[in-house]
């Protein structure tokens, strides 16, 4: 680098620095600051004068130190060894921080983000001579046993495969040669780069059709999200949001999790570090390691770099979604992310908007979100990726009218809830389910039908009008007390009751329970709207409260979300007992009053 | 060999202005001198070419323009440590205020720290048996974990923060344990209190204090949890101790760090309180943990008063963001008499799951946990209709759940100051209490717990009783 490129440091202000003299300064440029090499990026220029987010503790810093660009914006490495890795917000794998400086993260570490040693056997799926364009795959190598890594032509280039070599190699290593239009020769590496505040190319957005299946019930046949469609989840401290994230993170139907852990809790990290490469992917049988990337940038760490981790994660997410895969990306907490945006802007005295939060701060969650998606990818063949986002959101004092939480939920499709009142009572997820929604019924309803069971829709309708009917008797016995109800509307509450505790409530620490198949699911809200049926009728025929809530097969529902899945035929059989055993009672009944 | 200025431009608050002064570090410590003579201590806020922004622990009264001297000492803020702090005291900016030796240090640590590189964290699961029933059976305490105490003013907070620093026990082991308190603005009678507890048990020997009180300067306390928070790494992971940290009152520390934001005129997030409280806070309650390969550990109990017993106040809410649960002291509990008055809903220890049940409490702990909460909730509501409507309103199943609550507030949460439950007496009080209520009813329970401990042990307990009803 020229000497006389380097800029001199003139104040320190927290994680905002500013430099002089930084010659060829571009926005967004990543810098290094300090004799300590600390990592910054340019978030504004004036006249002479940069300043710049410095991702590292500046304690200690002067002003008079050197200044450097790198003349590149602030970018990820791609390519294979991802899958399994954890990473802090500017992508340094925090295992190789460990091996470098030990237990505690310390200033000016500079590691490669990706393996450089490592070696990976590389097929081609090309052949020389073939025409290939932006997106295409040259040829892929096995990540982990599940992940087939695609290595594509990146986006700008397009030509002729001059040469392609199947066999071991390093990232770095060259595996094929373009030559372009104008003849020039493109040597293709494994490893590639690319900024992350831009979204990575793809042709065209598709509507969503399928749901991501996440073996949780109140999401899954309540409010489900789609492949590659956005969700927030908005609650107080201690509501259920990151285990909620968790279960998503375990259980749900993509091939690849990239679980982004913002400004959030070191043992939080820690526990799925501990978990994942232990627990099995019900989809796959293997690890759930093997197909998770973690980002790892907590409370505690920089604040700068905890602002950067949200697009290193989502950055990472594309590049597997323009291999074709299903990807869902897990964000915990994006108000975190905001109040980085916050706590910057404060430092450059920006004009400050709603509680402090710059004036910008709607837009930077909208262009967040959006780079959700199903896609059709950049390729010439027909391929399909999607990104799922899932955002937790935690507004002060659970208050969702604050600016984070409005500002997402103008951009999101799926909406949960979390309430504190229910985690108090041990309701979880203490997802409410008289505020929650998902815009995404209407594209699912055909997958519904086809895939789970013609009647699930309508199902679902009678449930969620049983719970809204539980609140309006609730608030009317609240005033005149239980005696003002009829039998049938005291009937509905403990149906309703039975709703609440035996299908929404869902143990994630339940070794059975923390995982419900959609077809379990299913079986279980109707064995409980069946009970109402039935139970309704028997209640026409004279039968009590008391006999209905008797009946045996009313305790085997509240037991059936423990039922193994590979025993849910057992399930089916309920549905002939709670008949069964209701007009057992009613002939009881006609009996003894003859 | 330092540079010192006479060149103090600006006093505004707690901060100083210094300006035609050369490249000062930022976060570097200063050295006050006052015309007549008496020295104080800063630190640099904001650094640029020939000017800096100093805070004043000891404030700015008496600091006059012209007079003034300040020397850049060249470093941060550092903590002289050896093994001979244990059993020492310390003032709110860590210097000793006891009558014991000089301490020759074997080490000087950076008071801010390093973070913890998550890779490098264990995960913490060793019950730490409290002897408190609403803690132990409940809401969980993990070796490692952090766990304030949100309280308002004038409840029991320290009687029981000083209960569990004396019974706090894991199981089946014996290690060296050590407590580090830090008093942040509070008075000298609760400080004593503190102290006098320790000594009583004899573990003052093992404690570090740091003091700040209500009368010392406000300032301060800005660096006080910090340097507890030093002392505690340094014992536990240099010194394989496990450490339990009490900083008492978090609520002073906040008010400080908003006095200065203040006068920085800075722009303010929730209720003047800087935007960036949940970081600063964070930077300090994450400096709790255990460490792979290291044997000690970090357990801290910061203590707060929620102004106006408000949960949604910017200081507890984003300490309840930040910390792996909290245990709430309740106001209404405590009027009712009920010592310790922990209001077992709205408290919450997040580390309890994986630190509990077989093999480390017992099997059925969690399933009875999670039925103590449910019953209990619904019992409450089933009073709090009650009081409402009359007794006679509610459903028979809702009377029987309304006098469970009664009695778990009685029997399980209610217990003496000095009274150490071990936490088979905690899981046997529970299943007691759990027999009110129909077997039927116990949905968050698994069945072979149910004949065990609800049948069998049932029987137990009733021919005990008749045993002792023949007897009479
Ligand atoms: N599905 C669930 N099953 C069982 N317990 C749960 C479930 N969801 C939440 N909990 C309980 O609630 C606690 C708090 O949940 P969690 O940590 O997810 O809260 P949070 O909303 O992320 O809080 P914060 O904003 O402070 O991070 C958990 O530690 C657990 O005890
Ligand atoms: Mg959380």
């Amino acid at each position: 680098m020229n000497e006389n490129n380097k800029g001199v440091l003139i104040s320190v202000n927290g994680p905002v620095v500013v430099a002089a003299g930084l010659k060829g300064a571009k926005m967004y440029d990543l810098v290094k600051v300090g004799e300590e090499h600390l990592f910054g990026e340019i978030i504004e220029l004036e006249r002479d004068n940069t300043t710049i987010q410095v991702y590292e503790e500046t304690a200690g810093i002067r002003p008079g130190e050197p200044v450097e660009s790198t003349f590149e914006p602030l970018s990820v490495e791609l390519g294979p060894g991802l899958i399994g890795q954890i990473f802090d917000g500017i992508q340094r794998p925090l295992e190789a921080v460990q091996d470098q400086a030990g237990d505690f993260i310390t200033r000016g570490i500079e590691v490669p983000s990706l393996d450089r040693e490592k070696k990976w056997d590389f097929e081609p799926k090309v052949e020389k001579g073939q025409e290939v364009s932006a997106g295409d795959v040259l040829g892929q190598v096995q990540e982990s046993t599940t992940i087939a890594h695609k290595v594509m032509v990146p986006p700008n280039i397009s030509g002729k495969v001059k040469s392609v070599e199947k066999g071991s190699f390093t990232i770095e290593e060259t595996v094929a040669i373009i030559e372009n239009e104008e003849g020039k020769e493109v040597p293709i590496a494994m490893l590639q780069r690319w900024p992350v505040r831009s979204p990575r190319p793809f042709k065209r957005k598709l509507a969503p059709s399928e749901p991501l299946v996440t073996g949780q019930r109140v999401i899954d046949t309540f409010f489900p999200i789609t492949k590659g469609g956005v969700a927030c989840i908005p609650g107080p401290f201690g509501s259920g949001k990151t285990v909620v994230q968790h279960q998503l993170a375990k259980w749900s139907d993509a091939d690849i999790i990239v679980f982004v852990g913002c400004g959030e809790r070191g043992n939080e990290m820690t526990d799925v570090l501990m978990e994942f490469p232990e627990l099995i992917d019900p989809y796959t049988n293997e690890p759930l390691m093997k197909r998770t990337v973690l980002i790892a940038n907590t409370s505690n760490m920089p604040v700068a770099a905890r602002e950067a981790s949200v697009y290193t994660g989502i950055t990472i997410a594309e590049y597997y979604r323009d291999m074709g895969y299903k990807v869902a990306l897990m964000a915990d907490s994006t108000s975190r992310w905001a109040e980085a945006l916050r706590e910057i802007s404060g430092r450059l005295e920006e004009m400050p908007g709603d509680e402090g939060f710059p004036a910008y701060l709607g837009t930077r969650i909208a262009s967040f979100y959006e780079r959700a998606g199903r896609v059709e990818c950049l390729a010439q063949e027909d391929r399909q990726g999607s990104l799922s986002v899932i955002g937790a959101v935690s507004p002060p004092g659970g208050d969702l009218s604050e600016p984070v939480t409005q500002n997402t939920l103008r951009v999101v499709q799926v909406f949960w809830g979390l309430e504190d009142r229910l985690a108090y009572k041990r309701h979880f997820p203490a997802i409410n389910w008289l505020i929650s929604y998902s815009l995404y019924i209407n594209n699912l309803e055909e997958y519904w039908e086809k895939s789970v069971a013609p009647d699930l829709s309508a199902y679902r309708t009678e449930a969620l009008r049983l719970l809204q009917q539980e609140s309006e008797l609730e608030e009317i016995v609240r005033l005149v007390g239980m005696e003002s109800l009829s039998f049938r509307e005291r009937f509905v509450l403990e149906v309703a009751r039975m709703i609440r505790e035996d299908f929404l409530q869902q143990s994630a620490f339940h070794e059975m329970d923390t995982f419900s198949s959609q077809k379990k699911q299913y079986l279980i809200l109707k064995a409980i709207l069946i009970y109402h049926k039935e139970g309704e009728k028997g209640l026409e025929k004279g039968l009590s409260l008391r006999d209905l809530l008797s009946i045996p097969a009313r305790e085997r529902i509240g037991r059936a979300k423990y039922i193994q899945e590979e025993e849910l035929e057992s399930l089916e059989k309920i549905f002939d007992d709670i008949q069964e055993q209701i007009s057992e009672k009613t002939r009881g009944e006609v009996e003894s009053n003859v | 060999m330092f540079k010192e200025y006479t060149t103090v431009t600006e006093i505004a608050g707690p901060l100083l202005t210094i300006e035609q002064i050369e490249d000062a570090q930022y976060m570097e410590i200063v050295e006050i001198e006052l015309g007549g003579g008496e020295r104080r201590r800063g630190q640099v806020l904001m650094t640029s070419k020939d000017k800096a922004l100093v805070q004043v622990f000891e404030g700015t009264e008496g600091i006059g323009i012209g007079s003034t001297k300040v020397k850049f000492l060249g470093r941060v803020m550092e903590l002289p440590v050896s093994s001979d702090i244990l059993g020492r005291v310390f003032s709110g900016s860590g210097v000793p205020i006891d009558d014991g030796p000089e301490i020759i240090p074997e080490a000087r640590l950076n008071i801010n720290g390093n973070p913890i590189n998550p890779v490098a964290r264990d995960y913490p699961t060793d019950f730490i048996q409290t002897g408190v029933s609403a803690i132990d059976g409940l809401n969980t305490l993990v070796r490692g974990q952090k766990l304030p105490i949100f309280s308002g003013s004038g409840l029991p907070h320290s009687r029981l923060a000083a209960q569990i620093a004396r019974q706090a026990k894991v199981l089946g082991r014996e290690e060296k344990f050590a407590v580090v308190f830090a008093a942040l603005g509070i008075t000298f009678e609760e400080s004593n209190y503190f102290i006098s507890e320790l000594r009583n048990t004899g573990a003052i020997e093992r404690s570090i204090l740091f003091v700040n009180l209500a009368d010392d300067p406000a300032v301060e306390r800005i660096i006080t949890p910090k340097l507890a928070l030093t002392a505690a790494e340094y014992l536990a992971f240099d010194l394989d101790m496990q450490v339990l940290v009490v900083l008492t009152d978090m609520t002073n520390y906040c008010e400080a760090l908003r006095e200065i934001s203040a006068a920085r005129r800075e722009v303010p997030g929730r209720r003047g309180y800087p935007g960036y409280l949940y970081t600063d806070l964070a930077t300090m309650y994450e400096r709790a943990g255990r460490i792979k390969g290291r044997a000690g550990s970090i357990t801290q109990i910061p203590i707060l008063t929620m102004p106006e017993d408000d949960k949604t106040h910017p200081i507890p809410d984003l300490t309840g963001y930040i910390t792996e649960g909290q245990i709430i002291v309740s106001r209404e509990l405590s009027r009712k008499g009920i010592y310790p008055p922990i209001d077992v809903l709205p408290s919450l220890s997040r580390l309890r799951d994986k630190g509990i049940g077989k093999d480390r409490t017992r099997e059925d702990h969690p399933d009875v946990a999670s039925q103590l909460f449910a019953a209990y909730a619904r019992g409450r509501e089933a009073a709090e209709l009650a009081t409402i409507l009359g007794e006679a309103s509610l459903t028979d199943e809702d009377q029987i759940f309304m006098r469970f609550s009664e009695a778990f507030e009685k029997r399980f949460v209610l217990q003496g100051e000095y009274e150490n439950r071990d936490i088979e007496d905690t899981l046997t009080i529970g299943w007691n209490l759990l027999r009110m209520i129909p077997r039927g009813e116990l949905k968050r329970i698994r069945d072979e717990y149910l004949d065990r401990y609800y049948e069998e042990e049932g029987k137990k307990v009733e021919a005990q009783v008749t045993h002792q009803e023949e007897n009479e």
